[in-house]
């Protein structure tokens, strides 16, 4: 393939992923069944368009990585240990009984026991990437089932660790000795990942967020991830688990949102990239010379796996309209059985050939997942379970009312006004110095910029009520508004206008609601030079009233008139009004004593 | 038991325009260099109707005799009184078993009125006698707890030549220093 291959490489893929993926969605096959199709479509027993399977499968792994940081990032600490119960007790669970169960049916195979052990382990695990990606794309997490799901999962994640651990022991190289040392390396990790991770990287990202070049942003968050990830290799840790820990540290700083708008488009792109592997790893050929074998594995290991789920379920009160979703959802082979065979296999303790056949009943078990999940009744019917599901559930996004744009000196009025009456408000600014002060105060102040419409998906904008467009620049104000109307025409937008012909700007583009951020501010000094010359506070008031009411009056006048000429006519007109109006005022006022009140 | 505290009398004047109103200007300062007495001129103090409730509750706790001073619109006082009293003779303070602060002060209407005294008649064109249209008061006062004195009324407000308002000026003067040399409520009959 020559100096080409790699950017032929990537046309491959992503003409593969545009033409499967949406195909796969009309027919209402989820993305990711549209992902592994397209993976068999080019894959070395389809077209044959790829043939380094092998290597790219182990590169999207990344795409599995970052979306465990995405995950981290909507769950911070506290949530995180709320959910111990049904991480230790449904994830530990599953883990240990589908394991023993699968040690087992192993040795009944004739399996020798170390070997017996080692398939116990991969199989035992389920597949993130695309049991999350599923739920996410159905909005399924904040049900029971979904969260419960997620809970196994990440009781997973953590045990995969000492399953890699244990595999030197197996195939007998294991280093008695060693194993304090690599504990120690394994506390000292985690431990920097859990001190920098807040510590360091906070104000590192106030630096990089005041140069306010986007790119930089990108670019270190990206650096985070993967630092992280290559960390945690370094010590043979699963990078999935450091940077779902980096993501948990950071979901509660004011970048949460923001590092979720960048990392999104690489993890949805990767992972895409993973499921094509997926798919052309899947050897027919293999499957071709045995077939019955393959096909009793797989539906043998989706069955006890299935089975054993089920029974959770039931114990750990899944409503009975969920158990089958959340039971079909972890009941394949998961990535990290790849992980755990390809170690196996060169430590000498898994052939080759027993490799490939656990490799392909792993990836067919994949391929079925979101052919099972068309059986589910609620599966075809997502509102519904969510409607059901969701309900007294906490959302994990946030669901405030109320976003405003911009917390400067303007938004912060309005931020406080609203802080006061208690309506949670999520606010956005790219001050990284007001932002932390903000935040000290209890504001929930997050980094970023308005006009980036998924920044503002991230802050809730799908479920907001409102949108405060507080910002100080004029035309980023009016861009806002653009793409709000867009992309959320729900959204209520009330706009900070910079003046009459900022205000003009927004009322042509459909906001309704727009205050001139000088003149009440004026208006109320105006008043204050009345009183100090002698009038009432009273009179003065009325006074402004008075020319507010007139004021608006001139302001929809010339809004009217669209030429520039005619508007400053106007204005004069206005002004000689005004001078007209105001002694009028006053006679009204000794008039009506003169009529009789004293 | 006799108290020596000094008598302290609380007007609150409600003119919207008070450059307007001759009389009212003059009654104010017939009254201007008189101890202990306190004047609170609400459209002044709350020009956009937003009243400070505890400060008027406090200077009320420290008057003996609230007078209110108003010119008479509507047969009441300018919409400023009645958002006054609503929101500052409050339950918990002028009535309710716990609202005991005013019980004992005094209260005195001091109103100007347009039309001259023969219109308040059963056979004059405002049909009620001042006492009649100033029934919301007395009631209020007496709800409260407190002693509803005989208004003073300046009628006319007007047509009135510079010598009677002087003459209104001084009577309202004397009602006022009256007052200031009785004993402070509740004392009196100590």
């Amino acid at each position: 393939m020559g100096e080409h291959g790699l950017l032929l490489n990537a046309f491959i893929y992503l003409a593969a992923a545009v033409l499967a993926v949406p195909l796969a969605k009309r027919l209402g096959l989820g993305s990711v069944l549209g992902y592994l199709l397209a993976g068999v479509a080019i894959g070395p027993w389809g077209a044959g368009l790829i043939s380094d399977v092998e290597s790219i499968l182990h590169f999207a792994e990344f795409g599995v990585v970052l979306l465990l940081f995405l995950i981290g990032l909507e769950l911070n600490p506290r949530r995180l240990w709320s959910m111990r119960r049904p991480i230790l007790g449904l994830g530990g669970g599953q883990v240990l009984l589908t394991g023993g169960l699968l040690f087992g049916v192993a040795l009944l195979l004739g399996l020798e026991w170390r070997l017996a052990v080692l398939v116990a382990m991969g199989l035992s695990l389920s597949s993130t990437a695309i049991a999350l990606q599923t739920l996410q794309e159905r909005h399924l997490l904040p049900t029971h089932a979904g969260r419960s799901a997620f809970s196994v999962l990440l009781f997973q994640d953590i045990a995969v660790i000492p399953m890699l651990a244990v595999i030197p022991l197996l195939a007998g190289s294991g280093e008695p000795g060693g194993g304090w040392m690599d504990a120690a390396k394994v506390a000292l990790v985690i431990g920097g990942i859990v001190v920098g991770g807040y510590y360091l990287t906070l104000p590192v990202f106030r630096i990089i967020a005041a140069t306010r070049m986007r790119e930089i942003f990108t670019a270190f968050s990206l650096l985070l991830v993967i630092g992280i990830a290559l960390l945690m290799q370094a010590v043979d840790l699963s990078m999935a688990l450091g940077t779902f820990l980096a993501g948990v540290l950071l979901a509660e700083s004011e970048y949460r949102h923001e590092l979720e708008t960048e990392i999104e488009p690489f993890k949805g792109l990767l992972l895409g990239l993973f499921f094509i592997s997926v798919g052309m790893s899947i050897d027919f050929g293999l499957l071709g010379e045995r077939p019955w074998l393959v096909l009793g594995l797989v539906l043998g290991l989706l069955t006890l796996k299935g089975a054993v789920l089920w029974v959770l379920a039931l114990r750990f009160g899944i409503a009975d309209r969920q158990q089958l979703l959340f039971a079909l959802l972890l009941c394949q082979g998961g990535e990290f059985a790849f992980v755990l065979f390809s170690a196996a296999a060169q430590a000498n303790l898994l052939e080759g050939g027993l490799k490939g056949l656990l490799t392909l009943a792993v990836a067919l078990s994949m391929l079925s997942t979101p052919l099972l999940l068309l059986l589910e009744p609620h599966w075809r019917r997502p509102e519904a379970a969510r409607a059901e599901g969701g309900r007294a559930e906490e959302r994990i996004e946030e669901e405030n009312p109320v976003i405003i744009a911009g917390f400067g000196r303007f938004g912060r009025v309005v931020g406080r006004l609203l802080h006061a009456q208690r309506i949670p408000t999520t606010i956005l600014d790219h001050d990284p110095n007001q932002i932390e002060l903000a935040r000290q105060f209890g504001y929930q102040v997050y980094y970023g910029e308005a006009l980036r419409m998924d920044t503002l998906r991230t802050a809730g904008a799908e479920q907001a009520r409102l949108l405060v467009i507080a910002v100080d620049d004029p035309e980023a104000c009016l861009e806002v508004a653009d793409r709000v109307k867009r992309t959320f025409p729900h959204l209520i937008i009330v706009a900070r206008a910079h003046d009459v012909h900022h205000a003009f700007e927004l009322h042509r583009r459909g906001v309704a609601y727009f205050q001139r951020e000088i003149l009440e501010s004026a208006l109320g000094m105006g008043e204050q030079v009345l009183r100090l010359l002698g009038h009432g506070a009273y009179q003065a008031k009325q006074r402004a009233h008075v020319f507010r009411a007139r004021d608006l009056k001139l302001f929809w006048d010339m809004y009217e008139a669209d030429a520039l000429e005619k508007r400053i006519s106007i204005s004069r007109e206005a002004r000689d009004e005004l001078e007209r109006v105001l002694p009028a005022d006053e006679a009204a006022l000794s008039g009506r004593e003169e009529s009789g009140w004293s | 038991m006799v108290s020596f505290a000094a008598m302290n009398i609380l007007v609150q004047f409600v003119h919207p325009h008070p450059r307007h109103s001759r009389v009212n200007r003059q009654l104010l300062q017939a009254i201007s260099d008189l101890d202990d007495i306190v004047v609170n001129d609400l459209f002044e103090r709350y020009p956009d109707f937003y009243i400070d409730v505890e400060r008027e509750q406090e200077q009320l706790r420290a008057a003996d005799l609230v007078v209110f001073q108003h010119p008479f619109y509507w047969y009441s006082a300018p919409a400023m009184l009645k958002q006054w009293l609503d929101v500052v003779f409050s339950y918990g303070f002028a009535f309710g078993s716990e609202g005991t602060a005013l019980q004992g002060k005094r209260l005195l209407s001091a109103v100007t009125t347009g039309h001259g005294a023969e219109a308040y008649r059963p056979d004059g064109y405002d049909r009620f006698s001042m006492k009649e249209l100033l029934r919301p008061f007395e009631q209020t006062a007496f709800h409260c707890g407190m002693i509803y004195e005989a208004p003073f009324v300046v009628h006319g407000a007007r047509r009135l030549s510079d010598a009677d308002l002087q003459h209104h000026g001084e009577a309202y003067r004397r009602l006022l220093l009256m007052h200031l040399k009785q004993n402070p409520a509740g004392n009196r009959h100590g």
